[in-house]
């Protein structure tokens, strides 16, 4: 598989441990001190769309809902909320990911900023619908600096999977 | 053409279509959302994934706190000085009461037992350390770091050194879940120290409380203080809570709006006080149940009789 299509460069195979290890420092980030900030993505989110685009056959709904779980009780929220969004972002991606990676990396983003903005808004309807406070306009931010990450996580969870420039002439694969 | 009764080979195994596979999963997710809202019967479920996730939070809290540590370490010797001079000078301002308090709840005791009035309940319970807040920016929640294991049970309330803090709700097996009184509609019963008047104060989510059902004539003033009125069974009488900072009299509605700020530190990180969970009430005497009842018989035979004039 190549980074995009329009790039020469051929990936080496994915590698499952790499996968999970992504989406646990996804999740640690997303519990450190620093998530109270304004604007601070939800890093489980872009890490899961990634990885559904990427590898839709490896990461799915089933690690969308284990994770949506986990983040609803390390945040105290009602149980199902992350759940229910993060299995429509795993769903759309994977069913985007045959037309999404022929862009740039930057036409990539902005098609993945409605998904990831989806998530935060429904998850504001449903906590909103149940009759919780409004949480302020700073919690939808966070899904436009998360597409603005989408460059920099696509180089940095795609580098184990680069091979190395000079290659023996003899092996051009 | 025996080749077309056997199954495919396994090649291209896929699983259960996606669309099958999203309709589960949101299946599953809506249904815990609605029963964790509305029957709070996965209470245990939750407490054994917190189980898992609870490793992976104390090491994210660990960048924070030694950042906290580093500071309070390099701290001027001066600022804690400074602090060292206040709190003594606190002290001593506070020393001619705390040194009769002994004698006076000693007096006060046997007062109560001349007078043959039921003991006061003594406030006994165990510090716990603010760990963090809790993530879900919809609700206005802490964790502490005592929780089953140090026979937390939810309902206990807590407090600090200023006043009421909030109330446990949730109980995991090393943490505890402490919902502020400013959250939404978390509320507590109070009573206006000046006027002495009973209400019950509600969290509006925006870091104030708003004292509802008071009539718009009722006797309340800016500055008032509010204390908690130990009817309830869960907060000891006489806890500050609250101070009014606004009124808002309109002659269109019949109630008053009033709102306060709290008088603890709700918000700040430290250290809080989770009481000890009261004694249980005495029973409502019986003649309210009896006149309970009987209202109930009337209104039915009220609608018996309504329904029979309708027929």
């Amino acid at each position: 598989m190549q980074p995009t299509f329009s790039s020469s460069r051929i990936l080496l195979p994915v590698r499952p441990w790499f996968i999970f290890l992504s989406l646990i420092g996804a999740l640690l980030l997303n519990l450190l001190p620093t998530a109270h900030w304004p604007g601070m993505p939800d890093w489980v989110a872009l890490v899961l769309c990634f990885w559904s685009v990427r590898e839709f056959r490896r990461v799915g709904m089933g690690w969308a809902f284990l994770l949506g779980l986990l983040m609803d009780v390390a945040d105290g929220a009602v149980l199902g909320q992350h759940c229910f969004a993060y299995v429509l972002l795993a769903y759309v991606s994977a069913s985007l990911s045959r037309r999404l990676l022929w862009f740039p990396l930057a036409q990539q983003a902005l098609q993945i900023m409605p998904l990831l903005v989806a998530t935060q808004v429904i998850q504001a309807l449903m906590r909103l619908a149940v009759g919780a406070e409004f949480p302020g306009w700073g919690y939808f931010v966070g899904p436009f600096i998360a597409t603005l990450l989408w460059i920099p996580a696509t180089f940095i969870l795609l580098l184990p999977q680069y091979q190395p420039v000079d290659q023996d002439p003899n092996r051009p694969i | 053409m025996a080749g077309i009764d056997h199954a495919p080979p396994p090649f291209f195994k896929r699983g259960p279509a996606p669309l099958a596979l999203l309709t589960f999963y949101i299946a599953i997710s809506l249904a815990i959302f609605v029963v964790d809202l509305r029957f709070r019967s996965l209470e245990l479920f939750r407490q054994s994934v917190a189980l898992v996730v609870d490793p992976v939070q104390r090491v994210a809290q660990t960048p924070g706190s030694l950042v906290d540590y580093a500071a309070s370490y390099l701290q001027g010797l001066r600022a804690l000085q400074l602090e060292n001079n206040e709190l003594k000078h606190a002290k001593l301002t506070t020393a001619p009461d705390l040194q009769r308090l002994a004698q006076l709840e000693v007096e006060n005791e046997r007062l109560r037992k001349l007078l043959s009035v039921k003991e006061r309940e003594r406030a006994k319970g165990q510090v716990a350390q603010i760990l963090y807040t809790a993530r879900d920016p919809f609700s206005r929640k802490v964790i502490v770091d005592k929780g089953q294991q140090s026979g937390i049970v939810a309902g206990q309330p807590a407090i600090d050194e200023a006043g009421v803090v909030g109330q446990v709700t949730r109980v995991f097996p090393f943490s505890a879940e402490v919902t502020l009184i400013t959250d939404k509609d978390q509320a507590v019963p109070v009573q206006v120290v000046r006027s002495g008047q009973r209400s019950v104060v509600f969290g509006l989510g925006n870091g104030q409380l708003e004292l509802r059902y008071m009539p718009a004539n009722a006797d309340i003033q800016i500055g008032d203080m509010l204390v908690t009125s130990g009817l309830d069974g869960v907060y000891l009488a006489g806890f500050p809570v609250a101070k009014v900072v606004n009124i808002e009299r309109d002659s269109a509605y019949s109630f008053a709006r009033i709102f306060c700020v709290p008088i603890a530190g709700v918000e700040n990180f430290g250290e809080i006080m989770v009481l000890d969970p009261r004694q249980a009430l005495p029973p409502a005497p019986p003649e309210a149940a009896a006149r309970g009842q009987a209202d109930s018989g009337e209104r039915a035979s009220v609608k018996r009789r309504r329904a029979m004039k309708g027929n």
